[in-house]
């Protein structure tokens, strides 16, 4: 049996070019979304892990994995599915990714939650930490509205997610 | 015993009482969206309109995924489940069917909001108590499963119980609509925390503990909240049936009528 952890690079490589469907600066591998990157005489088989359930763009993800995986010379077959186990958490979201959520003025899920289940995050644009929320739901499942009353400007933070909730 | 996957799934009582909890989920998260999704347009304020959506997505989502468990078992396509069963096959319980109010979303919807406020609460907490159950379910899957579900359920239950406690300390009509709202959905909620005819059978089996034990979880996750609005606690009737058992009103034909309209114009298209 193969591993489930198991990332092939050339697999990891072509899924860089696998965007976020609303949020196009950062990659589904930079996002922790992908567990799973095979390969075996031309056929790559990918395990991802849906961030909400409810999200209406893993469709769409599916598809754009198949195609950019299909378009590599090497690869004649897949074989694409979401698994539910191990549950996608908001701290797989990596260092590049974080950072590239800033750049589209989304601010990066928090690191940690406070005691009261709270959380902080600061402003992507000016860093402030002088922030508020707005509402906890947000224009997509993982996202919330926040404002920032150091320069005045709304901004939206990814919602952090945790097995500990 | 853990049974891992639908393939190791051998025994057929075992497979039975799966079977039927699974459809309870799902027909429950199914109803309660589809219900939630009238609101589309008409909540109270629009910053509402956004967090209720997401919720509606959300739980529409946690559905897709009961019913795709359902499919792995050999229940049949997760969408013809969703859209082509009628009202005698579904096993949601009949407070999650009512309607929102009189009127209809095009017509004159005068929905009460006093009634989508402690409905949604009353079952985030009720969904609550079952997935820290299932959590340690005999089922892996459906275990897998909860762990999932509960990260988003976390935020639901946090937005309802707001709603709850504001509503009711507000005072005034606002508290008086929502004590009558409480009593309408405590009369027929006992029908959430069900498992019915065949509970014995789905608890023995490890899926989930026994409808009483989920019941009395409800009941104490519920009390500090009511005490905090001066309130006791409500019992739980089951006043018009049990839906676990197929039992349900005309609200419930209405609304397969309506959201299974579009997928039954031609169920062989991909949206």
């Amino acid at each position: 049996m193969i591993p489930l952890t198991e990332k092939n690079e050339l697999i990891v490589n072509i899924l860089q070019q696998v965007k976020d469907p609303e949020i196009d600066s950062v990659s589904i591998v930079e996002l922790g979304m992908v567990e799973k990157a095979g390969f075996q005489e031309g056929k790559a088989t990918v395990r991802l892990l849906p961030t909400f359930m409810g999200c209406p763009a893993l469709e769409i993800i599916k598809g754009n994995v198949e195609k950019v995986l299909l378009a590599d010379s090497h690869i004649h077959e897949t074989d694409v599915d979401f698994l539910f186990s191990p549950p996608w958490t908001s701290d797989r979201v990596s260092e590049a990714g974080r950072e590239k959520l800033k750049e589209f003025g989304i601010a990066p899920p928090p690191e940690r939650l406070e005691d009261d289940g709270g959380w902080k995050v600061n402003c992507p644009y000016c860093d402030s930490p002088y922030t508020t929320m707005e509402n906890i739901f947000g224009p997509t499942a993982c996202r919330s509205i926040l404002y920032c009353k150091q320069c005045k400007n709304p901004f939206e933070a990814m919602k952090p997610i945790s097995t500990i909730m | 015993m853990t049974v891992g996957s639908a393939a190791e799934v051998k025994d057929q009582a075992y497979k039975n009482a799966l079977v039927e909890l699974l459809y309870q989920l799902a027909d429950d998260d199914f109803i309660t969206a589809y219900r939630g999704s009238e609101w589309l347009g008409l909540a109270p304020h629009i910053e509402e309109d956004v967090a209720f959506s997401s919720i509606n997505q959300d739980t529409m989502g946690h559905a897709a995924m009961f019913y795709r468990l359902l499919e792995d078992l050999g229940e049949g396509e997760m969408n013809s489940l969703a859209h082509a069963r009628g009202s005698e096959e579904r096993r949601n319980a009949i407070i999650l069917e009512e309607v929102n109010g009189s009127g209809t979303y095009l017509v004159e919807p005068n929905y009460d909001w006093a009634f989508a406020v402690v409905r949604n609460y009353f079952y985030a907490q009720a969904k609550k108590v079952k997935i820290d159950s299932l959590k340690n379910s005999s089922y892996q899957p459906l275990a897998d499963a909860a762990v999932k579900v509960n990260m988003e359920l976390y935020y639901h239950l946090l937005h309802w119980k707001t709603w709850f406690s504001q509503l009711m300390n507000a005072g005034g009509e606002a508290r008086k609509r929502m004590m009558d709202a409480v009593d309408k959905t405590a009369a027929d909620f006992a029908g959430v925390l069900s498992l019915g005819d065949k509970g014995e059978e789905i608890a023995k089996a490890g899926l989930i503990e026994g409808g009483d034990m989920l019941m009395v979880r409800w009941k104490n996750a519920v009390k500090p909240i009511f005490e905090s609005c001066n309130l006791p606690v409500p019992e739980l009737e089951m006043k018009r049936g049990n839906g676990r058992n197929k039992v349900h009103t005309p609200d419930l034909d209405q609304a397969i009528g309506t959201l299974s309209e579009v997928y039954n114009s031609d169920p062989a298209a991909a949206w």
